[in-house]
């Protein structure tokens, strides 16, 4: 077991990819953490919808990855894969695709890992996200993804598990600067920018799970990107990020508090 | 534009299904999590819709049609209970209407109502049943999958277990595992080879039972404050009984192991037996400390000690006491008879004063110390001087021979001598000279008066020439600067005495001796070579300098024959060049009015190096003769530069600064230089520039120093 991880399974408390599954609608979730959402839920009406929302940004983006050519994903805190998970979406479209999944919960690792049997083309990684180097280690030995070839960077609804204390910044950094160029990377990630007060109050019961929130601003989420190139639109509401039909974008897409964007590693010219 | 078929039948309005599709969509999507892209979802429920109008239609089993589609609603995860119950509810309210367009009379009206609610039976039901048979799949995958999290952890633990306890019991060291009451939980073999004990039965042992009696106090207190979590670790090197009763030293190491929330759980101790390694130190420390022929403290230990009470203020008497005559004894009779003496005396000495606990130490030779500490007194310390010359008189038998010895003992005290360790035993020193000067078998007590009387007159005298073979005379070196620029032209040596026990003496005190006991030229010769070899040495390493040394010659001296050789031989030898060489001369060694000094002076200025006459204006001088002799400077004595104050010009000041006028006048008349000595302010400095003198030394300029100071001062620029 690599150091640093959960060395007990404590299933008394709530998970975060239980969670999560819960406000998704899967049954992979226990009492505790259903309790859990329940509670968030009944303070802040918004979040099912904002988890929703998220899961529907990670499918447009990796779509969006997929036509850009991509056939190779790194998803870093994946969760429980209930639903319109990565490899289905990327094999729907591209049967090659190959999927590396990797979280710190290992029950959603071990669930994933279930799941995804007979699958040669995805693996699952028991790992955390602040161990960028551990994880690309693990990755290369895997030898499922071609890191000299674009890469699709998944970072869907985790940095802000990452406090300030851990450097996120340099963590991004460390992920983009093992890509080839022409790879992608996707983040989204909640705010504390136009939301109303029971949403940061919301943040507080995160502490609950196993991680805290740290709500951060657009500048701060768009840093994350370094020097790659943001797509169009940019760092926006996820909702407002390349919707299916432009009829299905709430009037206030802010109620959904996290942005979304999806940048490119353009070759220096030279 | 509804299409109505033949059989009068409802038909399917396309459009309308279309609407009926997007406006389901809209909910579904509004309600709950779909994994799908909008234009997607409206695709999949138009061909439930286009699929549940058809049947509702014709007769078809429509109750079925439904149920397959309920479930294929779970399955693309239409799971929200809202989803349903739209679907379920418009299936009644919305689709006849929207999606078929019926002109059938109320028979027909009839029958479609009835397939409806079959419809939202079906419906209902095999969304539920799928829902169920999901919610069975993921809690048993989640529970599963908890399962084989908890199991990797668990084989994790178990070999991580298993590593640590390969490592508890292979360990060389000895590790002990104890609750909070002190009840051992586990130990190593290494930690039960190291009591003795089967590791079974040391498991049903206490702590506290493996304590040494002598250190328990101690220890239990150092024990009770980790156990009661006040502090996290416990160093000691500690005293434990074996079970054969043996003793065990070891280098202890305790920790305490909190719960998670802080409260104190175990207390883990390492331990390294060190008994072979802790005797050896204790013997090595006794060997230290301790003298090996009587087995008595030696100097170490008494200087230690001494050191140690002088600095605790409290007052400290001391008898130092050496045998009478035992170099006869140890020479006659042999040294091995002589060490047998001296380890009877060391006894009878140790037991004169075991019973007050004071320290004897053996000092080396027949020297012996007794450190009598606390209030005694002088009266005390008397009174162990009495009861030790009782001890050591008794007949000493040494094989068959019967010994008289006696001893004689110098009594001191810090109150009268002062609470440093060298002043104490320097006074020892010279009052055991005294008690051996007064006979055998005698006590004497330090009379400061009296050593000082001492010092002053047979100390010097008899140790000037032995200190001069011993090599205790240094030279120190006073700057002699320009006044216009205060640049360090010359530096004048100055002899001083390293005495051994009286430390750094003047000039002034040995000097006049020196010069009474014709020492002076031989202490002259070594002078003038040392200071030359130094001058040589700064002329080497800063030849832009050109620093002279002055090097002052005994009248004696300057008498005597072969100072020209020797200056010139000093010259030589050293490789000084002749003028950086200054000789300074007194008045009355050049006034003489015999020829012989002047022909010595005339060749000592031929060899090059320069004549100064010294404290010029003290003695009588012949101006005529001055004129005629081959000098180059004078120096003023201090006190005519004392009586220079420059600030506040009284009466004397301006006769003393009209006497130096004058010198400094009659000096320059005669082409001769101007050294003022003894200048110690700025004011004074101030004036005989004005006065146009041309050099001055003194303590503004510098206080004599050793030659490295020079150097130094030279280096520095
Ligand atoms: C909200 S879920 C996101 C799931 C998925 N990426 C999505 O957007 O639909 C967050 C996941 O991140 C995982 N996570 C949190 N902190 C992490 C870390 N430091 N390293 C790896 N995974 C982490 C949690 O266990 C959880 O499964």
């Amino acid at each position: 077991m690599p150091d640093g991880l959960p060395t007990e399974i404590d299933l008394s408390r709530p998970s975060a990819a239980r969670v999560y599954d819960y406000f998704l609608g899967g049954g992979h979730n226990f009492e505790i953490d259903r309790q859990l959402a329940e509670q968030i839920a009944a303070m802040t009406p918004n979040l099912p919808a904002t988890m929703r929302a998220g899961r529907d940004f990670l499918r447009r983006a990796v779509r969006m990855l997929l036509d850009a050519g991509i056939d190779q994903f790194l998803d870093i805190g994946s969760g429980i894969p209930t639903v319109g998970n990565v490899h289905e979406v990327a094999q729907a479209a591209n049967p090659k695709a190959r999927v590396v999944y990797v979280d710190i919960d290992p029950v959603a690792v071990a669930h994933s890992r279930e799941l995804l049997t007979g699958n040669d083309l995805t693996a699952v990684l028991h790992a955390d996200l602040r161990d960028p180097e551990g994880i690309l280690a693990e990755a290369r030995r895997l030898d499922l993804l071609d890191f000299d070839r674009p890469l699709g960077i998944l970072l869907a609804g985790v940095v802000h598990f990452v406090p300030d204390t851990d450097r996120p910044a340099d963590i991004m950094a460390a992920l983009r600067a093992a890509a080839a160029p022409g790879s992608h990377l996707v983040i989204s990630h909640s705010t504390f920018e136009d939301q109303p007060q029971e949403m940061l109050d919301a943040q507080r019961l995160s502490a609950r799970t196993a991680t805290e929130i740290t709500l951060r601003s657009c500048a701060e989420i768009t840093g994350f990107f370094g020097d790659w190139v943001l797509v169009e639109p940019g760092v926006v509401y996820m909702e407002l990020w390349r919707p299916d039909s432009p009829s299905e974008v709430d009037a206030d897409a802010q109620r959904f508090g996290a942005f979304g964007g999806v940048a490119r590693y353009d070759r220096a010219a030279d | 534009m509804a299409e109505v078929d033949a059989a009068g039948e409802d038909a399917v309005d396309r459009t309308g299904a279309q609407r009926y599709a997007a406006e389901w969509a809209r909910a579904v999507r509004r309600l709950g999590f779909v994994p799908l892209s909008a234009a997607e979802t409206e695709r999949l429920l138009l061909a439930y819709t286009l699929r549940l109008a058809d049947a509702l239609r014709t007769d078809e089993s429509v109750a079925s049609v439904a149920e397959e589609i309920g479930r294929a609603m779970v399955e693309t995860n239409l799971t929200e209970p809202g989803m349903i119950e739209w679907s379920v509810r418009a299936l009644a309210d919305r689709l006849p209407a929207r999606v078929l367009c019926g002109r059938g009379g109320s028979g027909a009206a009839a029958g479609l109502a009835g397939r409806i609610a079959a419809a939202q039976g079906g419906l209902a039901a095999g969304f539920a049943r799928a829902l169920r048979d999901r919610t069975f799949v993921h809690q048993e995958r989640i529970a599963r999958s908890a399962w084989q999290a908890r199991d990797a952890v668990e084989q994790a633990l178990r070999d991580s277990e298993a590593r640590f306890r390969a490592v508890f019991s292979g360990a060389a060291i000895g590790i002990g595992i104890a609750d909070v009451d002190g009840r051992i939980i586990d130990v190593n073999q290494a930690f039960a080879d190291m009591l003795g004990y089967p590791v079974e039965e040391l498991r049903r042992l206490d702590v506290a039972s493996l304590f040494h009696p002598d250190d328990v106090a101690g220890m239990s207190e150092l024990y009770r404050e980790l156990v009661e979590g006040k502090r996290e670790s416990v160093r000691a090197e500690q005293r434990y009984h074996r079970k054969d009763g043996t003793c065990v030293w070891a280098d202890l190491a305790v920790s305490l192991i909190r719960h998670d929330d802080g409260r104190p759980r175990f207390t883990v101790a390492v331990a390294e037996d060190i008994t072979g390694r802790y005797e050896l130190q204790r013997r090595l420390r006794f060997q230290a400390l301790h003298d090996p022929l009587t087995e008595l403290p030696n100097r170490t230990l008494f200087f230690e000690t001494l050191g140690r009470l002088l600095g605790q203020a409290g007052p400290v008497g001391l008898c130092f006491l050496d045998l009478d005559g035992f170099k006869a004894i140890n020479d006659s009779l042999g040294h091995d008879l002589g060490d047998r003496l001296l380890v009877t005396i060391a006894r009878r000495l140790a037991g004169c004063v075991a019973e007050r606990g004071y320290l004897v130490a053996r000092m080396g030779g027949d020297e012996f110390a007794i450190l009598v500490d606390g209030d005694a007194g002088i009266d005390g310390v008397i009174a162990v001087a009495e009861a030790v010359l009782a001890a050591v008189s008794a007949p000493v038998f040494v094989d068959d021979q019967q010994l008289m010895v006696s001893a004689s003992i110098g009594i001191v005290d810090s109150e009268h001598v002062g609470a440093s360790v060298a002043e104490l035993m320097k006074a020892a020193h010279t009052t055991l000279y005294w008690a051996k000067a007064q006979g055998r078998g005698r006590w004497a007590v330090y009379d400061p008066e009296r050593s000082a009387r001492d010092i002053a007159r047979s100390g010097r005298l008899a140790g000037l020439p032995l200190a001069l073979d011993r090599g205790e005379f240094v030279l120190h070196y006073q700057p002699i600067v320009s006044l216009l620029d205060g640049r360090m032209l010359a530096v004048e040596a100055l002899v001083r005495w390293q005495h051994p026990q009286l430390g750094l003496i003047g000039p002034d005190r040995f000097i006049g001796l020196a010069e009474e006991t014709g020492l002076i030229v031989r202490l002259g010769e070594w002078v003038l070579r040392q200071a030359c070899r130094d001058a040589r040495g700064w002329h080497t390493e800063f030849p832009d300098a050109r620093l002279v040394v002055s090097v002052n010659l005994a009248a004696r001296q300057a008498d005597a024959p072969a100072i020209v050789d020797t200056v010139a031989d000093t010259l030589a030898s050293s490789g000084l060049p002749a003028e950086l060489l200054q000789l300074e001369l007194t008045e009355s060694a050049v006034m003489g009015s015999a020829e012989e000094p002047l022909r010595t002076l005339h060749r000592l200025a031929g060899l090059g190096v320069r004549l100064a006459i010294d404290d010029f204006g003290t003695g009588y001088s012949n101006l005529a003769y001055l004129r005629r002799l081959p000098i180059t400077c004078l120096k003023l004595a201090a006190p005519f530069v004392e009586g220079i104050r420059g600030d506040e010009p009284d009466a004397a000041d301006h006769r003393d600064e009209r006497i130096v006028d004058a010198l400094v006048r009659l000096a320059h008349a005669l082409e001769l230089w101007v050294t003022a000595e003894g200048v110690e302010t700025e004011a004074q400095a101030e004036r005989l520039r004005a006065l146009r003198c041309d050099t001055a030394q003194g303590r503004l300029f510098g206080p004599p120093e050793p030659a490295d100071a020079i150097r130094t001062r030279l280096a520095g620029g």
